[in-house]
């Protein structure tokens, strides 16, 4: 029991940083029906961000994350600005290209400027753990999800409290009614890929000490937040963050307890639940039947 | 017209392949070979992205799939490589239909997601298995060597072998677009919901269109293997797949032909344009050319300024340069010419 | 009257189908205004290159100011308000939020009081899905949230579309106190030529793009052959 608490544990911390991604991803979807392929490396570059802000630059762990994600609020919106407003009347599929370029450059960029060998990240928890009723949890696990939880909650409440959190939701509902009430659309999305960029920093940031960071730190765990996504309901920003939670638990319990599945068909096996969970919910488990557009 | 446009391509293509041996050294034509392997592979890729409308961020992976076939065939069971070539195709393209028959019932973005998770999966798969793959370390083949009792520099025979295969499979690719087929697959590209109404069933329709383009995948993924004599989890890497979908894009999706150029782009952009044009700004800034990344780069802002300046790719240019205009395959078309309806927030039809 | 809102020779297309051929019209300070016309002549496309929701050229002038060049949000922070086709409800936030959609541009705290005041019945809807009220519910929150953005011209397109005709007359009356208490212009649009007669004061007839007829409300409503060519009733 005590094991399987365990891994239940570790799994939600892991799942919280999948839903923190998939989030991001779901943002951008939501206000503008393109699926942000570069979401992961841009999470990859603000973590080596920070990362040379802390070892070549000196700055403690605390103070490098938050002007991290200032950096990566100003570097989605500049991204947004100088790469995909451009292609606004262009193909959805234009536009997914550009974020796979965006992928590739960012990859390559990283690689060049800070060496593609992997670099030890330090984490801002103690490695120590608490155990409780026999259940080692792990102060690192708690503290990573505490952090994901915590951005996850401070945007939930903008989204739902502030005017503009209420224009951004109503922006991506019905953009056209939106103008008419002056809400400076183009802006707002901007401001929305800011935002996925805040979310994808702090992913990157609490993934790293435990996978390390190299430019392809975040291939894997951007496919687990694109499951995670898609198993939430692309439409829904709480399924998303749902998603992650259950696919990291799950696969934690999965690997654990079937031995078949090494971590090696980790990937596989989410692939496999993807694939299952879409059959049977072609709009995910969250989202609601989606009208599509002739 | 078109018929007599296409049958005068193919000559000069087949012209040209026919004469390239004359003017290019031992080395520049195995890497010639291998334009016409990522020729294959982007053809299938066509089919599907081009002529169905579905990207797939995947289909290195079933170039893998094709890879490991003839190498296990080769190597475990003694077969004769060539003949491991169709044997690649098919398995691949079985692999492709396993995955498509669940995966295009989805709609656009799903379809596009679930792809992206192929890449990884595959060398996940490799490394779980390895008394059948050879695990991380892969499998070596026999050296390249000329077969059916001629004695050819190796790289000229590989060079001849794998363009009379693409000479095969290019025409192949248009008797599978032109026709009944091929209408379907527009079709299913241009509005799914009216071609569902018509009676078209778009899942059967992307399905078939994902097995065929793992099949060409899957053959050119036998012939890559023959021509670098080795496989391991490393050679087809997401970046391949990536790689393979920039071909498209840049190639001209919906064209066959453009995916000469897209083939081309594929084989030299990171061993010999991407370090050229690094070369040429480093005069400038000083940069140090030769660092890990720098080719990415450089590729990945190459794929950018086509995207802005050429959409329809270099099929696109020269249809422009031939005729005055730019007509394109429904791929690039823009999302809307009218404001999209306040009432209902969907765009005008 | 001065003119609030005018149109020069406005014309618009979409894609290659031309849809208003060079119209010119006016709409003074404080007064409503009806297009009438067949479907497909015209009107809905009139608000939308007032309001920039379909590409126009010519000159749309609002209060002296040239708004020809200006995208829908420009022009709304011009004020107008434009209540489309269809309404334009967020069907999926609450009505309350649909309300605080509408004072989007205004500073400070909205006025959500002298609005309630005009539809009292908001006030225990407020946390309703705005998707789930009827449809003459829907077109009152519409008229409502316009209202909040406090626009020098009100602008409707088809308000009784779909409305039973007693919820129809509650919508017209709402308008004609609006236009009475708070002075705003209206510029309708309405296929029910009988109901938008009574409220404005002048109309104008679009056939296939252009201006067919111009008058007041009272000479188009007494010339028998007008009403029976172009107003059917």
């Amino acid at each position: 029991m005590a094991q399987f608490l365990q891994t239940v544990v570790s799994g939600l911390a892991l799942g919280s940083i999948y839903g923190s991604l998939a989030l991001a991803l779901v943002l951008i979807y939501k206000a503008t029906e393109v699926i942000n392929f570069a979401q992961g490396e841009m999470a990859m570059f603000t973590t080596y961000i920070s990362w040379a802000l802390i070892t070549h630059h000196g700055m403690s762990y605390w103070p490098a994350f938050f002007v991290t994600l200032l950096i990566a609020f100003a570097g989605g919106i500049g991204l947004q600005t100088v790469v995909v407003r451009p292609l606004a009347r262009a193909s959805v599929l234009t536009v997914v290209m550009a974020t796979i370029a965006l992928l590739v450059i960012l990859n390559g960029a990283a690689a060049w400027i800070w060496s593609p060998q992997l670099q030890f990240y330090p984490s801002p928890f103690p490695t120590s753990s608490w155990v409780i009723g026999g259940v080692h949890i792990s102060k690192q696990d708690a503290g990573t999800f505490g952090v994901v939880a915590a951005c996850v909650v401070v945007l939930a409440l903008f989204f739902r409290f502030t005017k503009l959190g209420l224009a951004m939701r109503a922006g991506a509902l019905n953009p056209a009614a939106a103008r008419l009430m002056g809400v400076r659309t183009s802006l707002l999305l901007a401001l929305g890929w800011g935002f996925a960029a805040v979310l994808g920093a702090v992913s990157g940031m609490m993934v790293a000490p435990t996978f390390f960071l190299t430019p392809n730190m975040m291939q894997a765990v951007l496919i687990y937040a694109f499951a995670a996504a898609v198993l939430g309901g692309l439409e829904s920003p709480v399924g998303a963050v749902t998603g992650g939670v259950l696919l990291g638990v799950m696969l934690n319990l999965i690997t654990q307890y079937v031995t078949f599945v090494t971590p090696d068909l980790q990937l596989p096996v989410a692939l496999g639940i993807l694939l299952v969970v879409l059959l049977i919910r072609p709009s995910g488990l969250l989202g609601r039947a989606v009208v599509r557009r002739v | 017209m078109r018929r007599v446009t296409a049958l005068v391509s193919f000559g000069v293509l087949v012209t040209a392949v026919v004469l390239a041996p004359t003017f290019f050294t031992h080395y520049r034509l195995f890497q010639l070979a291998l334009v016409a392997v990522y020729l294959v592979a982007l053809l299938g890729l066509d089919i599907l992205t081009g002529f169905t409308g579905q990207i797939s961020l995947g289909h290195g992976a079933f170039m893998g799939v094709g890879a490991y076939t003839t190498t296990i065939l080769v190597v475990d069971h003694g077969w004769n490589d060539l003949l491991t070539i169709p044997v690649a195709g098919v398995v691949a393209g079985l692999f492709g239909l396993a995955f498509g028959l669940p995966a295009t019932r989805f709609a656009g973005p799903y379809l596009a997601l679930a792809t992206f998770a192929i890449p990884l999966s595959f060398i996940g798969l490799l490394k779980r298995f390895p008394h059948f793959t050879g695990g991380g370390i892969g499998k070596n083949l026999p050296q390249l060597h000329s077969e059916l009792g001629l004695h050819m520099n190796p790289s000229v025979w590989f060079y001849a072998v794998c363009w009379m295969i693409a000479l095969v499979m290019l025409p192949l690719a248009f008797g599978i677009v032109r026709g009944r087929f091929g209408r379907a697959l527009r079709a299913v590209r241009d509005s799914e919901i009216a071609s569902t109404a018509n009676g078209v069933s778009t899942a059967t329709i992307k399905s078939a269109a994902f097995g065929i383009s793992a099949f060409y995948c899957g053959v050119a993924g036998g012939l890559y293997a023959i021509g670098i004599t080795y496989v391991n989890p490393d050679t087809f890497p997401i970046d391949l797949s990536i790689l393979l979908l920039t071909g498209i894009v840049l190639g001209g999706a919906g064209s066959l032909y453009g995916m000469v150029f897209g083939a081309l782009f594929v084989e030299f952009i990171r061993i010999s344009w991407g370090p050229t044009i690094l070369n040429g700004i480093s005069r400038v800034h000083h940069l140090d050319t030769h660092a890990p990344g720098s080719g990415l780069v450089v590729y990945g802002l190459i794929l950018l300024v086509v995207l802005y300046l050429a959409p329809a790719g270099a099929a696109g240019v020269v249809r422009r340069l031939m005729t005055g205009r730019s007509t394109v395959a429904g791929w690039s078309k823009p999302r809307s010419t009218t404001p999209s309806d306040p009432a209902t927030g969907v765009e005008a039809p | 009257m001065a003119a609030l809102l005018e149109l020069n020779d406005v014309s618009a297309r979409y894609g290659q189908v031309a849809a208003l051929h060079g119209i010119s019209l006016t709409v003074g300070e404080g007064e409503v205004v009806a297009l009438l016309g067949a479907n497909g002549a015209g009107k809905t496309t009139t608000l939308r290159a007032v309001s920039g929701t379909v590409r126009r050229s010519g000159e749309v002038i609002l209060g002296g100011k040239r708004l020809t060049r200006s995208g829908p949000e420009a022009v709304a922070r011009n004020g107008v308000a434009h209540v489309p086709e269809g309404r334009g409800i967020f069907t999926q936030l609450s009505v309350w939020e649909n309300l605080r959609m509408g004072a989007y541009m205004r500073r400070g705290r909205p006025d959500f009081k002298t609005v309630l005041d005009y539809f009292p019945w908001l006030d225990a809807r407020r946390n309703q899905q705005a998707g789930t009220l009827s449809g003459g519910e829907q077109q009152m929150l519409a008229l409502a949230r316009a209202f909040l953005q406090r626009p020098k011209l009100l602008m409707l397109d088809e308000p009784s579309l779909g409305l039973a005709p007693l919820v129809t007359r509650e919508v017209f009356r709402v308008v004609t106190d609006l236009n009475e208490k708070e002075g705003l212009a209206v510029l309708v649009v309405e296929q029910n030529a009988a109901i938008a007669l009574g409220v404005a004061r002048r109309a104008y007839v679009l056939e296939t793009g252009s201006i067919a007829l111009a008058g007041s409300a009272d000479e188009l409503r007494s010339n028998d052959a007008i009403r029976t060519a172009y107003l059917g009733y």
